[in-house]
């Protein structure tokens, strides 16, 4: 890890556009989504990387922006819930988390999102067993779980 | 009931916030900047009990950044306590600390980095305490007294002849059980905006009862009602969490210190030294007939509320009203009692003490048929209070058919024709039942305002908090279904008491019923007017209009509502307001007894235990909810699943530990909640649709319903399985395992 006094510039990819900052090197990729860019659609929630409120898409996979340092994104792709919203590829899933009625506080909501379109990018057709074992690393403590498993089907579904 | 024709009630309609939560959009109150806002840390107790003999912030307030530090010393021109039922809690800690983690200093700074580096600077000098711990250390009278005693509150009631039944039959038997501490971890943890301005103070805080909090801040600050601004904004999880007043006082006196708005954003660590569920033991003893008659029940319980009251009169209260059970009682004594420890102030949690309450009840039925040589099942049904009878002498009557309640569950799960089937060598399989009935609702009061717009849309407004149950929606189809208008064109106003009328609270699963009753009549009111306005119209009486779709007709001709009010007020523009006004009064005649309606809880789960390790796995979970009428379908479900995993959660693993004061395990890597690996095989919901409620087209409460069961039919599926039983929760691998082991089960 670099000196803590440094700045570091970074340059990546946020939400299908280019973008630069300036990040000190213990900044978490959350407070610069959050505070820097005012995407606070990312959640902050556990801080120990367990609940998943935070997860954003790095390179396509799923990482906690809590604990992840915001200059492991330079030259990398990330996607937050506002820019997997705005591709038109999303709605399927999105539908879906309405039909199943698969959110209810909606804290949870956006991360839950990401992992999920993450599983189907890599498995179109998960199993019940598959989708409840990637996405264990995020916590919803409204809905009981079992409709976001059906919204992932359903999604997984439409999709094909 | 007349069956009736409904466009959007009974539809699970797409929720009003459905765009908003599924695009990052929503905001929550961590998400809301306001200008020159400052950020807050705390400076916590790391004693649980504890004289403070200094505070000195000198020289954190000289740290450049640093706005202000309060401390007891400023709490001054102002209440220094609140509280819902005793206001024992102080704004910030009053020469002594109650519990590890209560602030006793709080910084506001230009940053967050700045204000952790002043917190530390802030030194405390402590003289400590001896500690009281759990229920048996608060109950010795030679324990030090947190406050003037260790008694916070005594409840009971008692109807029949209970002496003598014990006398005359045939059996008595009297168990124990415990129930732990629970955290509810809500996701987005408690977080709170002040503004603390010269004619007025602004609120923007995740509270489920905003009306309570701007009657607390009015008070503490000596300010009219209406000179307090309490802005709720959407709610990441409440399950009571959010009840009462939190952080509001502190970080409003904090403002007024700091001269400038201030946010104080909670970690999981510190909202778990906020509020927790009450642990709880109950002793039953049951007097029972050798056919099965239940004659008599006394129930005797305590719950540990730690360091401050918050709710604990209101739980100590419920948990004697649950704890006997839904059962046809001649003679029945009751007496609980809230205790006061060193441990996170216990307050509302999603049925409060209700888990805590079945969970004894229900062990010690099993208990009882099991020693009987009866079916569990069939000694339930036996023993059920019937429909219109009172289960709580001189309050409300039961409003459904119990019986037919557990039997649909029994059926759905397929009890009767159940086998273990071939298990794997070491694992046992069992099957286990509960039931349960609890007084819910809360006060009957509430109000609604809606207006009625010149282009034929409307807005609700409810003071409602939407914290995940979806009352935005249902509000919007209870004001569609009245109105005559679309679903689509309604928008719904919530939780901002400068702008909705008010209401009591959000919680007690009191919202569709009660809420929903004044939107129904203030939807109601705005039909009439247009009915009467198309009367005028069509020269006839209202009671000949028909109105449908966003029209008046009468005799083949048709006029939009629109064209109604802008007639009215003759030109483009003008609205109609309608009001809902609920009260115990109410013209239904449907509110006058407590409680609002009886929540009913019916569980039936099927576990494996692996003897060698002691895990129990919850294979199939079947759970019914009785809304009366669902007026949106997915959400009942959603209501009753999500309560029954948070269920899964304090029957087998979660607990706060505490060790001399000391929370053990205050993060969620050592405190662990269900997981979407916890989800049983089967997890169904029962809907049936008894169409008794109180509420709008007899529509009641189901949020607490579902976390009540789970606990007993578990343990009623381990003793099933293993004939072993477990009187503590959370039936942790450890737990089980020795539990099997003493009897020679391993």
């Amino acid at each position: 890890m670099p000196d803590a006094q440094e700045t570091l510039a970074i340059a990546f990819e946020l939400n299908s556009a280019p973008i630069e900052a300036t990040v000190e090197p213990q900044t978490p990729l959350i407070d610069l989504l959050r505070e820097r860019f005012g995407l606070t659609g990312t959640k902050r929630s556990c801080d120990v990387q367990v609940c998943g409120a935070c997860t954003v898409l790095l390179d396509g996979a799923p990482v906690s922006s809590c604990t992840v340092p915001a200059f492991e994104a330079r030259g990398r792709v990330v996607l937050t819930v506002e820019g997997f919203a705005a591709d038109e590829g999303s709605s399927p899933l999105i539908e879906a988390f309405v039909n199943n009625a698969a959110f209810q506080c909606g804290f949870c909501t956006p991360g839950m999102l990401l992992a999920a379109k993450s599983l189907l990018d890599a498995d179109p057709s998960p199993s019940e067993e598959a989708i409840k074992d990637y996405m264990r690393g995020n916590v919803c403590r409204c809905t009981g779980y079992k409709k976001i498993v059906e919204a992932v089907h359903e999604a997984a579904e439409a999709s094909r | 009931m007349t069956t009736r024709e409904f466009k959007t009630v009974g539809t699970a309609v797409r929720r009003v916030d459905a765009d908003d939560k599924l695009s990052g959009r929503a905001q929550f109150t961590g998400d809301i900047e306001v200008s020159g806002m400052a950020f807050c840390r705390l400076v916590t107790s790391p004693l649980p009990h504890a004289r403070i003999m200094s505070i000195d912030a000198s020289r954190a307030r000289a740290l450049p950044g640093v706005y202000a530090v309060l401390t007891s010393a400023e709490l001054v021109n102002m209440e220094t306590h609140y509280g819902s039922d005793k206001k024992d809690r102080p704004v910030i800690a009053i020469d002594k600390v109650r519990f590890q983690g209560e602030p006793v200093a709080a910084v506001a700074a230009v940053d967050l980095a700045t204000a952790e580096a002043a917190v530390e600077l802030v030194e405390v000098e402590y003289e400590e305490l001896p500690t009281v711990t759990g229920i048996d250390e608060a109950l010795d009278p030679s324990s030090e007294p947190v406050h003037e005693s260790n008694f916070c509150h005594e409840y009971g009631y008692e109807w029949g002849d209970v002496d003598s039944a014990f006398r005359e039959c045939d059996r008595v038997f009297e168990d124990t059980f415990e129930f732990p501490m629970v955290y509810h971890y809500a996701m987005e943890p408690h977080t709170c905006i002040a503004s603390y301005e010269p004619d007025r103070i602004r609120l923007w805080t995740s509270a489920q009862h905003p009306f309570l909090v701007q009657a607390e801040i009015a008070r503490l600050f000596g300010r009219q009602l209406d000179q307090v601004q309490v802005v709720v904004p959407f709610v990441g999880g409440g399950y009571g969490s959010k009840s009462y007043t939190k952080i509001e006082p502190l970080v409003t006196a904090l403002s007024r210190e700091a001269g400038r708005p201030v946010r104080l954003a909670l970690s999981v660590d510190e909202a778990m030294r906020t509020v927790r569920r009450h642990a709880a033991r109950g002793t039953i003893r049951t007097g029972v007939m050798n056919d099965g008659t239940i004659v008599a029940r006394e129930c005797t319980g305590y719950v540990d509320t730690g360091g401050y009251t918050d709710n604990g009169v209101r739980v100590t209260e419920r948990f004697g009203d649950r704890m006997p059970g839904p059962y046809a009682l001649a003679n029945v004594r009751v007496k609980t009692y809230g205790l006061f420890t060193n441990s996170t102030p216990a307050g509302s949690f999603r049925s409060i003490g209700g888990p805590q309450a079945i969970w004894v009840c229900e062990s010690q039925i099993d208990v009882v048929a099991h020693a009987l040589g009866m079916a569990p099942f069939e000694f339930r049904v036996k023993n059920l209070v019937r429909e219109g009878e009172e289960v709580r002498r001189g309050r409300r009557p039961i409003e459904g058919d119990l019986e037919y309640a557990l039997r649909r569950v029994a059926d759905e799960f397929g009890w009767d024709s159940w086998t273990s089937g071939p298990t794997p060598p070491g694992v046992k399989r069992g099957i286990g039942f509960a039931c349960g009935v609890t007084n819910s609702g809360a006060s009957p009061t509430s109000t609604s305002l809606v207006r009625f717009h010149a282009d034929g849309s409307a807005t609700v407004y409810i003071g409602s908090a939407e914290m995940g149950q979806g009352s935005r929606s249902v509000m919007a189809q209870i004001a569609a279904e009245e109105l005559r208008i679309p679903y689509e064109k309604i928008r719904v106003v919530a939780s901002d008491t400068s702008a909705v009328p008010w209401d009591r609270s959000t919680g007690s699963s009191r919202s569709t019923t009660l809420m929903g009753l004044a939107v129904h009549d203030a939807a109601i009111d705005i039909r009439q007017q247009l009915l009467d306005l198309a009367a005028e119209h069509f020269e006839a009486f209202p009671e000949e209009i028909e109105a449908e779709d966003g029209r008046a007709s009468f005799k083949g001709e048709s006029v939009a509502f629109a064209a109604l009010v802008r007639n009215m007020f003759g030109g483009s523009g003008g609205e109609l307001m309608g009001r809902g006004y609920v009260t115990p009064k109410h013209a239904s005649g449907k509110l006058r007894q407590d409680p609002v309606f009886w929540e009913v809880s019916i569980g039936a789960a099927e576990v494996e235990v692996d003897t060698a390790t002691g895990e129990v796995r919850l294979l199939r979970y079947y759970s019914i909810s009785d809304p009366g009428k669902a007026i949106n379908p997915k959400q009942v479900e959603g209501q009753d699943e999500g309560a029954a995993m948070q269920a899964i959660g304090h029957t087998l693993f979660e607990e706060m530990l505490y060790e001399d004061g000391q929370l053990l395990n205050p993060n969620l890597v050592d405190y662990r909640v269900p997981i979407f690996t916890d989800l049983p095989h089967e997890f169904e919901t029962v809907l049936i649709e008894s169409g008794n409620g109180p509420g709008p087209y007899g529509a009641k409460g189901v949020g607490e319903g579902g976390i009540v069961c789970v606990a007993p039919a578990v343990a009623n599926a381990v003793f099933n399985a293993t004939g072993v039983r477990i009187s503590t929760l959370p039936l942790t691998p450890e737990r089980v395992w020795r539990a099997l082991h003493e009897a020679g089960q391993t």
